[in-house]
């Protein structure tokens, strides 16, 4: 049976891959640094970066690392799939985390990369390679939500510009991103057909962005608002009425990123089980048991749900084998990544009883105060990027072939 | 729905007209972003104690009405549904503490105040951030030692009603006793509060600390039969107005399932809430199976209705502004409170031999 590992290279020019990332890893990354990743940053919004950060996040950003499978040539790290693991499996070794992130690097950059233009990548990627550029995503609006293609922003042709007004909302750290990649409407009798696919400027006089407060506390995202917003015609990606096909491909990054296969949850758990937890706080039976026989069952439950999800993934990329991109089965992925997801922090909120609920103040720990709000904000993953909802739908009908009624 | 008398009806409907009218979602919402404090409205208290309903546990000669728990859940899950905030679950437990308890001088001195809405009392039971029953304060010649964690209204409570390890004692806060507040998820009061060589009345033994804990998960366990309904409610007015792919959300039939799913555990619920409460009126001997089998499937069904809430509302749910937040946090609390639904499952298992 095929391993991962021999996905598209031989062992021993792995070997080889292993050593000069491990050399250039242990020259680059501060020891120091270990740890500080702010798990919540992508959340709660930029933090401010210590010198030993940025220089970090510099070293990888010139060395393309950050996003290691892109091509060379926008300054992506160019490695293989199999390079790609193995340098995730030396990062993780020493404790090194990616400083480069967010939407840019989860969906827009692998989109512009399939439908940009030449100037289009030439002007978009490198920036997000480095870290130097934040993206927003402008989808979703007060009646557009599920049903995205109803959404009414609209772009009037206005010869050399789009002339672009609307609302968007739900726009996850609009109050920070330079740019947004937005879908717009650019023929109103078409519904699907006349959307389209359009690179805003956040600077462009005319947007404003209202954050919104969420059940956790943070107020990353934002009612974003387009009033006469002047967009140059170079910032379309692929054809006017084709935005629906690229919003869509998009999603399906989204989702492939949001299904787990990112670290997020890995570091997030890392030395931090569930069952190191209910060890912790609830204690162990005479022999070495987790007492509570109903929590020891629903925690087993768990961790075996974990594994094998973690099982399916790494299967899920062998088979992907020559096949570049994320495929329909990436909804049954981002619903499985979903419910673990909430399982494991409704599982430590309960472990860890009052003291898991603590909001500020004194009498809990920095861990516990951060694991009441990872509960909280966990609960818009079975929301975000398309609801499980609608991923049932999507398995339901597109790999299922089963029909609405009529 | 429990068979009512008369007065209970009148009771419930006046509890829900005054908590619908005069203590709205929106007035606990101004209580939170206000923040500090005792963790209640005085002003709401007193009109509650004006009532009479803090009394609704106590006997009529120490000015309460007698009217009974079942009496009590039907207010508190009124209140409930509205996310009252006030202490009167606590006082009126700590007050029917009191009643049941063998010290003459605590009913004298305290019950005609907590009656009256005067005075606020609450439990001092837990000692960790579970419900265990695993209690290590002492008391030595009178005096109370020992540190009770999460104390429920504890900011503004006038007397505690405190478990120490040979049984319950009242303590009045003052000479001994020091409060911490803690904020937690739910924005209400909740704190750590210490005492050291506290001047301290007996109540009772071990099994009147348990009969207690008992009255505390059962009253729990009536307002989250409050909430759980109004959190379903309002997910089905959403899903009724809500309109995706030109249709109202409500057309579907995956949520028409779930909801229909909603309203049958809700169903078993209210049975178990108010069979827990019913048996305490009654005085039955299986006061404490009723109680662990209310708390634990009020658990599940809080659990189940406040999660589906944020979801069914999608972005909408996930937003401060709205009321799901609020109640998905007081959820999680309460769930904590008096037992979880594993150590409530558990015990069930062990009080039937099994
Ligand atoms: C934390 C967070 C961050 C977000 N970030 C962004 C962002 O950066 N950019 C952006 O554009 N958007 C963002 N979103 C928006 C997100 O994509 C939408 O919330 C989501 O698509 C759901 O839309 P809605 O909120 O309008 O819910 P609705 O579409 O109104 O859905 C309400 C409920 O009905 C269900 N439902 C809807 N249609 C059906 C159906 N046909 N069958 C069965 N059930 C159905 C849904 O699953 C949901 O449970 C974010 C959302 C959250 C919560």
């Amino acid at each position: 049976m095929a391993t991962a590992a021999d996905l598209d290279r031989p062992a021993d020019s792995l070997d080889d891959f292993r050593k000069e990332a491990r050399a250039w890893l242990e020259a680059n990354f501060d020891p120091a640094l270990k740890g500080h990743d702010n798990a919540m940053s992508a959340v709660d919004g930029p933090t401010a970066e210590t010198p030993a950060q940025k220089k970090w996040r510099e070293a990888m950003g010139d060395k393309g690392w950050g996003v290691p499978t892109w091509p060379t040539e926008y300054g992506g790290g160019g490695l293989s799939r199999a390079e790609a693991r193995v340098l995730q499996e030396e990062m993780a070794r020493i404790g090194a985390w990616n400083p480069i992130g967010g939407m840019g690097v989860m969906m827009f950059g692998p989109t512009l990369l399939e439908y940009g233009s030449e100037e289009q990548k030439q002007a978009h990627i490198p920036g997000i390679v480095r870290g130097e550029v934040r993206w927003c995503q402008g989808y979703s609006e007060p009646g557009a939500g599920s049903d995205l293609a109803s959404l009414q922003t609209f772009a009037e042709d206005k010869g050399d510009h789009y002339l672009v007004n609307g609302q968007k909302t739900w726009t996850s750290g609009g109050q920070w991103a330079d740019k947004c990649f937005a879908l717009v409407r650019t023929d109103k009798s078409q519904k699907h057909a006349g959307i389209s696919f359009l690179l805003i400027d956040m600077e462009s006089e005319g947007v404003e962005t209202r954050p919104i407060r969420l059940i956790s506390g943070a107020s990353p995202f934002c009612e974003t608002f387009f009033t006469n917003v002047k967009v140059p015609k170079g910032n379309l990606v692929g054809r006017e009425g084709q935005g629906w096909e690229i919003g869509t491909r998009l999603l399906q990054h989204e989702r492939n990123s949001l299904s787990g296969g990112s670290g997020s949850a890995a570091r997030m758990n890392a030395g931090n089980t569930v069952p190191e937890i209910a060890k912790k706080y609830r204690g162990t039976d005479a022999e070495g048991r987790l007492a509570d026989a109903d929590l020891r069952t629903r925690i087993i439950r768990h961790e075996m749900d974990q594994r094998a999800f973690a099982l399916t993934l790494r299967r899920a990329a062998l088979e992907a084998k020559g096949n570049a991109g994320p495929s329909a089965a990436t909804s049954v992925m981002k619903n499985v990544g979903a419910r673990i997801t909430q399982d494991r922090a409704e599982l430590n909120v309960e472990i860890m009883g009052m003291q898991g609920l603590g909001w500020e103040g004194e009498g809990f720990s920095r861990e516990e105060l951060e694991q009441t709000r990872t509960w909280l904000w966990g609960k818009a993953v079975s929301i975000y990027g398309g609801s499980s909802e609608i991923q049932n739908n999507v398995i339901a009908k597109r790999i299922l072939g089963m029909l609405d009624h009529q | 729905m429990a068979a009512l008398n008369e007065e209970q009806v009148m009771l419930r409907d006046m509890a829900r007209e005054w908590a619908d009218n005069e203590s709205p979602i929106a007035a606990f919402r101004k209580l939170r972003d206000a923040g500090g404090g005792k963790g209640y409205d005085p002003e709401a208290w007193s009109a509650i104690g004006g009532m009479g309903w803090a009394g609704i546990v106590i006997p009529e000669e120490f000015g309460g009405s007698a009217f009974g728990y079942l009496s009590l859940g039907l207010v508190l899950e009124q209140l409930g549904r509205n996310l009252a905030a006030t202490p009167l679950a606590s006082t009126a437990v700590a007050a029917s503490a009191i009643a049941m308890g063998s010290s003459d001088k605590a009913r004298s001195e305290w019950l005609p105040r907590l009656a009256s809405g005067e005075a606020t009392a609450t439990l001092a039971i837990d000692e960790g951030p579970g419900h265990d029953m695993k209690i290590a304060a002492t008391v030595s010649g009178g005096k109370l030692s020992g540190t009770k964690k999460f104390v429920a209204e504890g900011d503004g409570a006038d007397v505690f009603v405190v478990a120490a390890a040979d049984g319950l004692y009242l303590v009045p806060k003052g000479e001994g006793v020091t409060v911490a507040s803690r904020r937690m998820a739910d924005s209400r009061s909740h704190a750590e509060v210490t005492f050291s060589d506290a001047p301290a009345e007996k109540l009772g033994d071990k099994a009147l600390t348990q009969a207690v804990a008992d009255r505390a998960a059962a009253v729990t366990a009536a307002e989250m039969l409050g909430m759980a309904e109004s959190a379903f409610g309002q997910t089905l007015d959403y899903l009724k107005q809500r309109v995706q792919f030109g249709q109202v959300l409500s057309t579907f039939q995956a949520l028409q399932h779930r909801m229909a799913k909603m309203l049958t555990e809700l169903e078993l619920m209210r049975s178990a809430v108010e069979g827990a409460l019913e048996a305490i009126d009654a005085g039955r001997s299986d006061v404490d199976q009723a109680v662990s089998l209310a708390k634990a499937v009020a658990n599940d069904t809080l659990r189940l209705v406040s999660r589906e809430m944020v979801q069914l509302h999608g972005g909408v749910g996930m937003t401060d502004e709205f009321d799901a937040g609020l109640f998905l946090k007081r959820a999680a609390v309460l769930e904590a409170m008096w037992g979880n639904a594993s150590y409530h499952r558990d015990r069930f298992g062990r009080l039937n031999g099994y």
